[in-house]
């Protein structure tokens, strides 16, 4: 099926112009792929919705803010995973966890189809606590099976609620990850540790704070996710059909250059108190300006301090 | 949660042939409307699930004014709601018939 | 029981298993032949960064030495350690990459045997009890995604309205009986009888690789759904041409 030239310019425009921040979860996938490519699992006409929101009262949603299918991302076959993360703050649930899970097992099952998973989320959705922890560990296992098979799961990370909790756990298994300026990823919240440590540890309303700590910048910088990128569809787009190509396979190999890598920071940033020291440290002299850094100017930055790296994650 | 159910008969088919569309995101001040092409040309059904609570006779009139705007025939539209304003309303209403009658580039 | 009772229990033909600051780690002998790897983290000690990378080295040391032995973990954490220094570093890297770490071990000859005997919590319970490929638990184990007071300042309601709410379903409050019926813990070992025997029936079992707990999950009425999504999705991905 060939589309005509019109609608594929449209499509690019359209890329170039919607922020992904803004974007729904189903408008991400639409843009994202290939024109018109995207077949979903289990779509919202199944209503599988939440068995226990209803307990505490709560509206569902009839994809319970997950969404998974295939398409095609520049013509190659792919799955797709998105969560909304205005959905009971992108949290996973049982059945929001579930189509992921059954999304990894098949990928397991055919390797050479690339997986794009779309995090938005706040982590575990407290009203189905033990049914989200538990799916994000089946996830976990999942996406290593997966990637043991040899399968490439790429991460992109710019939505609203972040990447956090369990969501920072499943990123980190990604064989690659993406992030825009607006995108966060950590396990535990700024709220939470500020409720758990007291506002001296962590200002949870300082948001400069828990950008320069958790944000997309300062996860390029540290090594935490392999690209940044601009707050468009195009950019993600991009990054994701880049990501899939470089991005390593996972063996032992991989694991010890990690265990290595990950050592490195702690020598190198573990006395470090704040992400300004971190930056200074690691070789940017005007720390403070990173923040308002433009894109362009950042990534140019960034990849002078840090090299992409693709083979210990 | 409060639940609603209205059907009408409509003068006028729901132009296109897309079976189903989706539009919006369950949230608070936000709701979804599922829109499937299921019933009889003059047939129209909305099914409605609500975490605002007392506000039947607003839906009832929303949703009247919406059949009489859209003629929204053959369409049965499912709502999931997160306490969105009235307006709000029709506006996912109107934009999740807009979707199901766009034909395909 | 305590942590020398259970080692006793686990190995009485001795064990060179030391506690150095809340991470465990030795070996022991097993009572059909041939040593299991321990390695764990007690003392409701919380997992950081440092934890998390000490535990994942000791795991790829047990890779790096070959072989089949299989891998206890014992748990009795704290969650996640909560600062600003651990996601200023990137904790989730560094849980994420010990999750990896047992189950590469586990895919690769060493399987992975989790004991809860006392708490854990969040991404500490991810990461370790989580990732084995099975979990068993001592009765008296205090699994938590999140404590009630916390969930109930989160989600706005009291403790009282959350405690009945738990009395209908095992799906969000913490305790061993609620993550037994979800498919978390495989099983509960019984205190009364010789851990090293209930060890050696549990690896004797042989079971399959694939994670089954969400069937177990559906089995025991936690989680009803979870099973069946999960297949349905995959055989729809899987016939796709």
């Amino acid at each position: 099926m060939s589309l005509a030239p019109v609608a594929k310019r449209d499509a690019d425009e359209q890329r170039k112009a919607v922020s992904w921040y803004e974007a729904s979860a189903r408008e991400r996938v639409r843009l994202l792929l290939d024109v018109r490519s995207f077949r979903e699992f289990i779509g919202p006409e199944k209503r599988e919705i939440s068995p226990h929101l209803h307990i505490f009262n709560l509206p569902e949603q009839f994809d319970d803010g997950m969404i998974v299918g295939r398409g095609l991302l520049d013509g190659q076959k792919v799955f797709i995973a998105a969560q909304e993360g205005r959905f009971m703050g992108g949290a996973f649930g049982e059945v929001h966890g579930a189509k992921l899970t059954g999304l990894l097992r098949a990928v397991r099952d055919a390797p050479s189809i690339p997986l794009v998973i779309l995090f938005d989320t706040g982590g575990v959705r407290l009203q189905e606590a033990n049914a989200g922890e538990l799916a994000i560990a089946e996830i976990v296992r999942a996406l290593i099976e997966a990637r043991t098979a040899g399968a490439k799961v790429v991460g992109l990370i710019g939505g609203r609620a972040g990447c956090y909790g369990g969501g920072g756990l499943i990123a980190g298994c990604c064989s690659a990850l993406a992030v825009s300026e607006q995108g966060r990823i950590s396990v535990s919240g700024p709220e939470v540790i500020e409720t758990n440590r007291g506002v001296e540890e962590f200002d949870s309303k300082d948001r400069a704070l828990v950008w320069r700590t958790m944000g997309g910048k300062h996860r390029r910088l540290i090594g935490g996710a392999d690209m940044f990128v601009d707050d468009t569809i195009e950019s993600f787009r991009v990054a994701a059909i880049h990501l899939i190509r470089c991005s390593s396979g996972f063996d032992t190999d991989v694991l010890e250059s990690e265990q290595l890598r990950l050592t490195q920071r702690l020598q190198q940033f573990g006395l470090c108190t704040d992400a300004i020291q971190i930056w200074r440290a690691a070789g940017i002299k005007d720390a403070e300006a990173v923040p308002g850094m433009a894109t362009g100017d950042f990534i140019a930055l960034a990849n002078k301090i840090r090299e992409p790296r693709y083979d210990a994650r | 949660m409060e639940t609603f159910s209205y059907h009408h008969k409509v003068p006028q088919r729901a132009s296109g042939s897309k079976p189903m569309a989706i539009v919006g995101v369950v949230a608070s001040g936000n709701l979804e409307v599922l829109v499937e092409r299921v019933l009889p040309d003059t047939d129209c059904e909305l099914d409605i699930k609500t975490a605002a609570e007392g506000f039947g006779a607003v839906w009832k009139q929303v949703v009247a004014d919406f059949v009489e705007l859209r003629s929204p025939g053959g369409l049965k539209l499912s709502v999931n709601d997160g306490g969105a304003r009235p307006d709000t309303v029709a506006l996912r209403l109107a934009q999740a018939v807009r979707l199901i009658e766009e034909a395909d580039p | 029981m305590t942590l020398d009772e259970i080692l006793s229990s686990l190995f009485p033909q001795g064990h060179d298993v030391g506690n150095d600051r809340g991470l465990v780690r030795g070996s022991g002998a097993l009572p059909g032949g041939g040593r299991i790897e321990v390695l764990g983290v007690v003392d409701r000690t919380p997992i950081g960064v440092d934890e998390a990378l000490q535990l994942s080295e000791w795991v790829l040391d047990v890779i790096a030495q070959g072989g089949s032995d299989p891998i206890l973990i014992l748990v009795d954490s704290d969650s996640q350690r909560m600062s600003k220094r651990e996601e200023l570093l990137g904790l989730n890297e560094y849980l994420a990459h010990l999750a990896k770490a047992l189950m590469h071990a586990d895919l690769h000859g060493h399987a992975t045997v989790g004991l809860l005997f006392g708490h854990t919590a969040a991404g500490a319970f991810i990461a370790t009890a989580l990732a084995a490929r099975t979990l068993v638990a001592l009765p008296g184990a205090q699994p938590e995604v999140m404590d009630l007071p916390s969930m109930a300042r989160v989600t706005k309601l009291s403790i009282e309205v959350l405690r009945e709410k738990a009395r209908s379903t095992p799906v969000f409050a913490p305790g061993l009986e609620n993550l037994a019926q979800t498919g978390a813990v495989f099983a509960t070992w019984d205190e009364k009888r010789s851990l090293a025997e209930q060890l050696q029936g549990l690896l004797n079992e042989r079971r399959a690789h694939h994670d089954r707990r969400d069937v177990l999950g559906k089995q025991r009425g936690g989680r009803p759904k979870a099973a069946d999504i999960q297949e349905r999705v995959h055989e729809l991905a899987i016939q796709t041409p």
